[in-house]
């Protein structure tokens, strides 16, 4: 049996009184990617910031059921967050860089988790921006502000300070939604060839998206997970009539 | 007269007044600013800004006023700032929403609307007197420290709420204490803000009477300090001596505008300096 290397059994979560994820049950296996689509506010981001906990930064936040990777429950107590998110990386709707030189940006994960090896980080640097396909384009100014990048090149650029660390698992949430054809093009292809060594969630409202970069699909509704298939049958024949409306843009 | 005949004159009535509104508080300003350089000007030279005062505060220079009104500032903020920042940084980063946080929060308000002399009077009891460090400029910078802490404790919390919550899951994404996050990520964006609350209260500090009142402001004192607890003049306490209790009132009276106008100079330029550093601090952390 292959260990599943992403999973969640019976996730409940809540925000103070609001119930967004009603008993989720979900498993992907190592190197696939899979796209969470559903409806504004039906839990998918929510459900993707389980993976690395970043709902803990949020007040009032209450879970029940397990969320797993590798088969082992990330909300355990002998698990450190820190270390838990070194493995996660994650990837936001919009480019966030931080207000840093190009070079500093992709350290910054490298620095902050105690590594001070010259040659190491710099290796680390030019090999991430290389998988982010963004190090012809920057390579000449690194030291550049992050901020003189375009919106896709930064976007690139969060990718590339995200795979520093060497994470196994990269979350993404909307991560083309505020960028242009070409570059959301770009990401795409990315996503694609990244896939190779990463295990990949994304969340899109992107239907096209969802199935041009996906090898499952999830459908959630009201905090539900509908449905969670192979991609090409869940945008050709779903089991689930309102997966079928919602891909088919009846409805959401 | 139609609907719309009514409804247009309406407008251009309301815009008209709004206008008038505006306009006459901006004459307000320029009028008393006028009348500041019309009737100081004369006495403003390089011997006003380099001399010590002479024949009775009469004639001569107000230079240990300019001293001690900026070792004031400088010192009254070297204390407040880094309090002031970091209590800004622990209730915006560290501490949740509840009943701790509005405590504080009602305190430092509370602390804000204390009138100044009072803040004067505490100086003096336990700065001056408990203390013993005298009438000093280190007595009156504490005091002066006290009255701007919650500006500097508001304008920080203000400045880091203001920054987007996506640098810190970025970071913290990356694996990122949360003091890693604060230090390396929210505080460099919010800095430019932080900043110009910095000089804003410099200006503030640099009117204040009634704190160094009984703290540290000397009547008449022709020499530049030398430490922290010798005392010096100030200017605004300058100008309260020369247009009220000097040897000769009338005669002073040149240099009581004289000196407001060498005050509202230094205010005006920090408050210029703070909107450029704005601007230009700004503009480097800004989003695309």
């Amino acid at each position: 049996m292959i260990l599943n290397k992403v999973e969640a059994q019976d996730l409940h979560l809540w925000y103070g009184d609001f119930y967004a994820l009603k008993g989720i049950n979900f498993s992907i296996k190592k190197n696939t990617v899979a796209a969470l689509i559903g409806p504004s506010g039906c839990g998918k981001s929510t459900f993707l910031r389980v993976f690395n906990r970043m709902n803990d930064l949020i007040d009032n936040v209450s879970i029940k059921g397990q969320a797993l990777i590798d088969g082992k429950n990330i909300y355990g107590k002998e698990l450190r967050v820190d270390e838990l998110r070194k493995r996660v990386g994650m990837v936001f709707q919009k480019p966030n860089p931080f207000p840093k030189s190009i070079f500093e940006n992709v350290a910054f994960g490298l620095r902050v988790n105690g590594i001070k090896h010259k040659t190491y980080i710099e290796e680390r640097v030019e090999k991430s921006l290389q998988q982010a396909a963004l190090w012809n384009e920057v390579k000449d100014k690194l030291n550049k502000s992050a901020f003189e990048l375009s919106g896709g090149q930064q976007q690139r650029l969060c990718i590339a300070r995200a795979l520093a660390i060497e994470p196994q698992i990269l979350l993404m949430d909307e991560p083309a939604s505020a960028l242009d054809p070409i570059s959301t093009a770009k990401i795409e292809d990315l996503i694609y060839e990244l896939k190779q060594e990463y295990t990949i969630l994304i969340v899109t409202h992107n239907m096209q998206q969802a199935s041009r970069v996906s090898d499952t699909t999830a459908f959630f509704y009201l905090g539900e997970l509908i449905e969670h298939d192979n991609t090409k049958k869940i945008f050709t024949a779903p089991d689930k009539m309102q997966t079928q409306n919602y891909v088919t843009g009846r409805f959401g | 007269m139609d609907f719309q005949t009514r409804k247009n004159m309406k407008e251009k009535m309301a815009f008209g007044a709004l206008r008038l509104f505006s306009f006459s508080i901006i004459a307000i300003l320029f009028f008393i600013l006028g009348y500041i350089v019309i009737n100081g000007i004369s006495v403003v030279s390089f011997d006003f800004l380099t001399k010590m005062p002479e024949d009775g505060m009469t004639k001569g220079g107000i230079l240990p006023a300019i001293i001690g009104t900026l070792c004031l500032m400088v010192v009254s903020l070297a204390i407040a700032f880094p309090i002031g920042v970091f209590s800004g940084i622990y209730l915006n980063e560290y501490i949740k929403d509840g009943w701790f946080k509005r405590f504080i929060n009602l305190m430092t308000n509370n602390l804000s609307g204390i009138p100044s002399i009072v803040f004067g009077l505490f100086g003096m009891q336990f700065f001056v007197n408990q203390l013993g460090w005298g009438d000093s400029i280190i007595a009156g910078s504490f005091t002066l420290a006290i009255l701007v802490l919650p500006v500097i404790i508001r304008t920080t919390e203000e400045s880091l709420k203001a920054v987007s919550n996506t640098f810190r899951e970025a970071a913290s994404g990356l694996g990122a204490s949360k003091w890693q996050t604060t230090y390396s990520v929210v505080l460099p964006i919010g800095m430019p803000n932080i900043l110009t609350g910095l000089i804003l209260s410099m200006s503030r500090v640099s009117g204040e009477t009634a704190p160094i009142l009984f703290t540290v402001a000397a009547y008449f004192l022709p020499q530049l300090p030398h430490s922290i607890f010798d005392q010096v003049m100030a200017l605004p306490y300058h100008l309260y001596v020369v247009a009220t209790s000097g040897n000769n009132i009338t005669e002073s009276r040149p240099i009581a505008f004289g000196t407001a106008l060498v005050l509202i100079f230094i205010v005006l330029v920090l408050n210029l300096l703070a909107n450029w550093l704005r601007k230009v601090l700004g503009s480097k952390v800004k989003m695309n």
